[in-house]
C-alpha cells in the first residue's frame, strides 16, 4: 500500500485527462440511497383522451369479467367455521359453466382428472380434505395407473372430496397390507451373518493379518 | 426471461388466473420445459390443482407440451410462454382496435377470444349475439349471420387464425407398449395451410336474451345438465386471436400519426393509402414495402382527398427529404417509385422515444448532449463541450450523470500498449440498440410497480371497498323490490362522507395507475418492434 498515510486520495491516473479536477468530486456517500430520491423534472401527465378513457374501461371490466370465470383458480382454503357477515350480501355471481372442461383432444392424457370410483363403503363426510404427504406420494402413484386408462369424466368437487377420500382409505388399506407382508422381511437375508463364515475364514488368514 | 418480466408475467397472472396459476407459471418460466411430476413436486401444490393450471395456461396458448427429451415413451414436458403472457397488458387496445374497425360485434368476437384463450367459431356466435342481445332494447334480437359474417371479415383480414392442430396420435410403431402415446408438440400456427379458411357452420338462429329469475330458480337451473347438443359442424376447429397482425396494424397506425404530427394531415393520408396498398402484399418482417408508383397513388388515394397532381408529386419529395425517412424513393418509372421504410421509421421513432426519454428525466441540455452522441459516433469530453455548446462544468456534471444511469458508455482507445490513463483518449458513445434494450426492462419494471401499487391500495381500502359493494347490493335489490326514496337516501348515507371522500380518491388512484398500464404499454410496443426487426434484419 505505497502512498498510505502520506497521499491519502492519490489517483493511480492522471485526472486531467477525464476532465475532472480534486475539487470538484462529489462528496462521499454515507449510508443507502435514498429509496424516493428527489427528482427535478416532474413526469408528463398522462393522456386523457376519449379512446384512452374508452381502453381504461375496457381494462377495468376485463379484469372483472376474468376474476369471475371458472379459469381463475382459487388456492385452497378452508371453510371458515363461522360466517361471515358479509358473504351474505356480497351478491357472488358465477358464469354458466362453471366446471369448465377443455377439450381433451388437444390436451395430454395425463392432464385428466382422475376416473370416477364408486365404493360400496362410500361415506359422505364433507370435512375440508387435507391431503397430507405421504397419502400425495401414494395417490400420485395410483394416479399414474389411472392415467394409462382412457376415461375421463368430469365431476363436481363434492365427488372428487368423496373419491379422493375413499382412495385414502383404500391406499392405507393396501399400505398397511404391503407393509404387514414386508414386515417378515425387513432385513435382507444375507445382512444375517450367524458366524460360521467368520470362523471358516479366520482359519485361513491365521497370519494375524486383521480383518475389516 | 429477465427478472423483471418474470415478475410482470407473475403479477398478471395473479390478476387474471388466481395465485395457483401465477404459482405454476412463474416456476415454468423461471426453470424451462419441466414435465407434470417435477412441477408439482417443486411447486409443492396438490396434483390436481397442477393440472387444472396447465389446462388454462394452455388453452390461452400462454403453454406449450411436447415430447420429453428422453426419447419416445417419456413423460411429456410443459413450456410456458412468456411474451404470450405480456400480450395480457395489450388485450384492451386489440379490442379497442376491433371496435374502431368492426363496430361493436367486431370487439365482442374479440373479446370472447382473448378472455377464453380459443374458441370453436359457432360457440363464439352464439356467445357474442347473447350478448349484443342482452344490450339491445327489449323484442330485438341478434341474428347469428350478422356476427357470422363479422367472424368471416375477421379471419379474411388475418386477425383471426385457427389454432394448429396437435399431433397427439398414438403411435405403436416405435414402441413395445401399445398404449403408451408418444405426444408431438403443435406445430406453429402459420404452417398450417388452411389457417384462415372458415368451415362450413350450418347456424341459424338468434341471440337469446338471458331469463330473469329468482335465485332459487337460477340454482335448480344450474344444476340441470346441458341439453344443448346441437353440433354444428366445425367441432374440433378451435381459432384464436393472431396477434401479429394486430401488431403490424399498430405499427402502421403509429407511422401514420408520427407523419401526421411532424408534416400534416395530407401527407398523413398518402402514407396511409400507401400502406393499405401493401398491405397484402408486404411480408410481416419486410424492411419496405414493395415499390409503388405515384400513379398507382394517386389513384387510390381516398376521394375525399381530391388533391392534384403536382401537389401529390410536392408531397411525396417532401416525404423521401425528410430527415425521419418514412418515405423513400426507389425508381423513377411511372412518375416515380415510393417504398415506405418500416423498419427505419420504427428506428427513428424509437430513438425520438429514448431522446424523448432523457429529455424528460434529465432536462432539455442533458437530451441535447444525447442527440449529439447518438449523431455522431464518438467524441471526446472536450468536443461534447463545445459542439453542444453548454459550459463546460455544467457539461461534465450532466455527461456523468448520464453515465450513471448507463446512457451513455465511456470507450477507451489506447495510444500505447499499456492502458496508461494519460495516454489514453475517452470517448463517449451511445448505442441505440443496447440502450433500447435497457429501457424496455425499465418499461417492464415500472408497470411491475404500477400494478403493485395499485393492488396495495385496494388492499389498503378493502373493508371500506366491501362496505360500499354491500350498500350496493342493499340499494340494488331495494330498487328491484321497488322502494320509496326515504329509503333509498336512508340506505346512501350508511357510507359517511369522509367515506365517500376516500372511496373517490381511491378511485382516481386507481384509473390513473391503470391508465398508466396502458400507456406504458404503448411505449413497449414500440420498443419491442425495434428491438425485434433489428435483431431479426442485421
Amino acid at each position: 500500500m505505497a502512498g498510505k498515510g502520506r497521499g491519502v486520495a492519490a489517483f493511480t491516473f492522471n485526472i486531467e485527462a477525464l476532465g475532472i479536477s480534486r475539487g470538484s468530486m462529489p462528496e462521499a456517500r454515507v449510508g443507502p440511497s435514498p429509496l424516493f430520491p428527489h427528482t427535478d423534472y416532474k413526469p408528463v401527465p398522462l393522456k386523457d383522451g376519449e379512446d384512452d378513457t374508452y381502453m381504461l374501461a375496457l381494462k377495468q371490466e376485463m379484469r372483472g369479467a376474468m376474476q369471475q370465470r371458472p379459469h381463475n383458480i382459487k388456492p385452497l382454503s378452508k371453510k371458515a367455521e363461522v360466517e361471515r357477515y358479509t358473504e351474505r350480501y356480497l351478491k357472488k355471481i358465477k358464469v354458466d359453466d362453471d366446471q369448465w372442461t377443455p377439450d381433451w383432444n388437444l390436451f395430454p392424457k395425463e392432464l385428466m382428472p382422475q376416473k370416477k370410483k364408486t365404493r360400496p363403503k362410500s361415506t359422505a363426510k364433507m370435512k375440508a380434505v387435507k391431503i397430507t404427504t405421504k397419502d400425495t406420494e401414494a395417490v400420485l402413484t395410483k394416479l399414474d395407473e389411472l392415467a394409462k386408462k382412457d376415461e375421463g369424466t368430469t365431476e363436481n368437487s363434492d365427488d372428487e372430496k368423496e373419491k379422493k377420500e375413499n382412495e385414502e382409505e383404500e391406499l392405507e388399506e393396501e399400505g398397511l397390507d404391503e407393509e404387514d407382508i414386508e414386515e417378515d422381511n425387513d432385513y435382507i437375508e444375507s445382512y444375517f451373518d450367524n458366524g460360521e463364515d467368520f470362523a471358516a475364514d479366520s482359519d485361513d488368514n491365521m497370519d494375524g493379518e486383521a480383518t475389516y | 426471461m429477465t427478472a423483471n418480466e418474470v415478475r410482470l408475467c407473475g403479477l398478471l397472472l395473479r390478476e387474471h388466473f388466481g395465485e395457483v396459476v401465477e404459482k405454476v407459471g412463474t416456476h415454468l418460466l423461471r426453470n424451462g420445459a419441466q414435465n407434470l411430476r417435477t412441477i408439482v413436486h417443486e411447486t409443492g401444490l396438490p396434483l390436481d390443482q397442477v393440472k387444472k393450471s396447465l389446462c388454462v395456461l394452455m388453452q390461452q396458448g400462454a403453454c406449450t407440451f411436447f415430447s420429453g427429451r428422453k426419447g419416445p415413451g417419456s413423460p411429456a414436458e410443459y413450456c410456458a410462454n412468456g411474451d404470450r403472457i405480456l400480450r395480457i397488458l395489450r388485450y384492451p387496445r386489440y379490442i379497442y382496435t376491433a371496435k374502431t374497425l368492426y363496430g361493436d360485434t367486431g370487439e365482442l368476437i374479440i373479446e370472447e377470444l382473448l378472455q377464453r384463450g380459443h374458441l370453436t367459431m359457432s360457440e363464439t356466435v352464439k356467445t357474442v349475439a347473447d350478448r349484443l342481445t342482452q344490450n339491445m332494447e327489449e323484442g330485438r334480437s341478434m341474428d347469428y349471420s350478422e356476427v357470422s359474417s363479422a367472424f368471416s371479415k375477421l379471419v379474411e383480414t388475418h386477425f383471426l387464425q385457427r389454432c394448429p392442430p396437435v399431433g397427439a396420435e398414438k403411435k405403436t410403431a416405435s414402441s413395445d407398449n401399445p398404449t403408451a402415446p408418444v405426444v408431438t408438440g403443435p406445430p406453429s400456427a402459420e404452417s398450417f395451410p388452411e389457417c384462415y379458411t372458415v368451415p362450413h357452420v350450418k347456424l341459424f338462429g338468434r341471440g337469446k336474451r338471458p331469463l330473469v329469475t329468482e335465485e332459487g330458480e337460477e340454482q335448480r337451473n344450474a344444476k340441470k345438465p346441458k341439453l344443448d347438443t346441437e353440433t354444428h359442424g366445425d367441432e374440433g376447429i378451435y381459432w384464436q386471436v393472431n396477434f401479429e397482425r394486430f401488431h403490424l396494424h399498430f405499427r402502421d397506425q403509429t407511422i401514420v400519426s408520427a407523419v401526421a404530427n411532424k408534416l400534416d394531415q395530407t401527407s398523413s393520408e398518402i402514407v396511409r393509402t400507401m400502406l393499405r396498398m401493401s398491405e397484402v402484399t408486404t411480408s410481416p418482417l419486410a424492411t419496405c414495402t414493395k415499390p409503388l408508383s405515384a400513379n398507382e397513388i394517386f389513384r387510390s388515394l381516398p376521394s375525399s382527398y381530391n388533391i392534384q397532381r403536382q401537389i401529390l408529386d410536392q408531397y411525396l419529395s417532401l416525404l423521401v427529404d425528410d430527415p425521419m425517412e418514412f418515405v423513400g424513393k426507389a425508381g423513377e418509372s411511372g412518375g416515380g417509385m415510393f417504398v415506405v421504410n418500416l423498419h427505419r421509421a420504427l428506428a427513428n421513432l424509437a430513438r425520438a422515444t429514448l431522446e424523448s426519454v432523457v429529455q424528460e428525466r434529465f432536462g432539455s441540455r442533458s437530451a441535447r448532449i444525447f442527440r449529439l452522441l447518438l449523431r455522431t459516433r464518438h467524441l471526446e469530453q472536450k468536443q461534447v463541450e463545445d459542439f453542444a455548446m453548454i459550459p463546460a462544468k455544467e457539461a461534465k456534471d450532466m455527461l456523468y450523470t448520464l453515465l450513471s444511469e448507463n446512457l451513455v458508455q465511456l470507450q477507451e482507445v489506447p495510444k500505447t500498449p499499456d492502458y496508461a490513463p494519460s495516454r489514453t483518449f475517452y470517448l463517449y458513445t451511445v448505442n441505440q440498440l443496447p440502450t433500447a434494450r435497457m429501457l424496455l426492462q425499465n418499461c417492464y419494471k415500472s408497470v411491475g410497480n404500477l400494478i403493485e401499487r395499485r393492488l396495495f391500495e385496494t388492499k389498503e381500502s378493502k373493508r371500506l371497498l366491501e362496505k360500499s359493494q354491500r350498500i350496493e347490493a342493499i340499494l340494488a335489490s331495494l330498487q328491484a323490490s321497488g322502494a320509496e326514496p326515504e329509503q333509498l337516501t336512508e340506505v346512501e348515507e350508511m357510507i359517511t362522507a369522509p367515506e365517500k371522500q376516500q372511496l373517490d380518491s381511491l378511485r382516481i388512484h386507481v384509473n390513473k395507475l391503470d391508465s398508466a398500464e396502458n400507456q406504458v404499454d404503448e411505449t413497449i410496443f414500440l420498443l419491442e418492434s425495434y428491438i425485434f426487426s433489428t435483431a431479426t434484419s442485421t
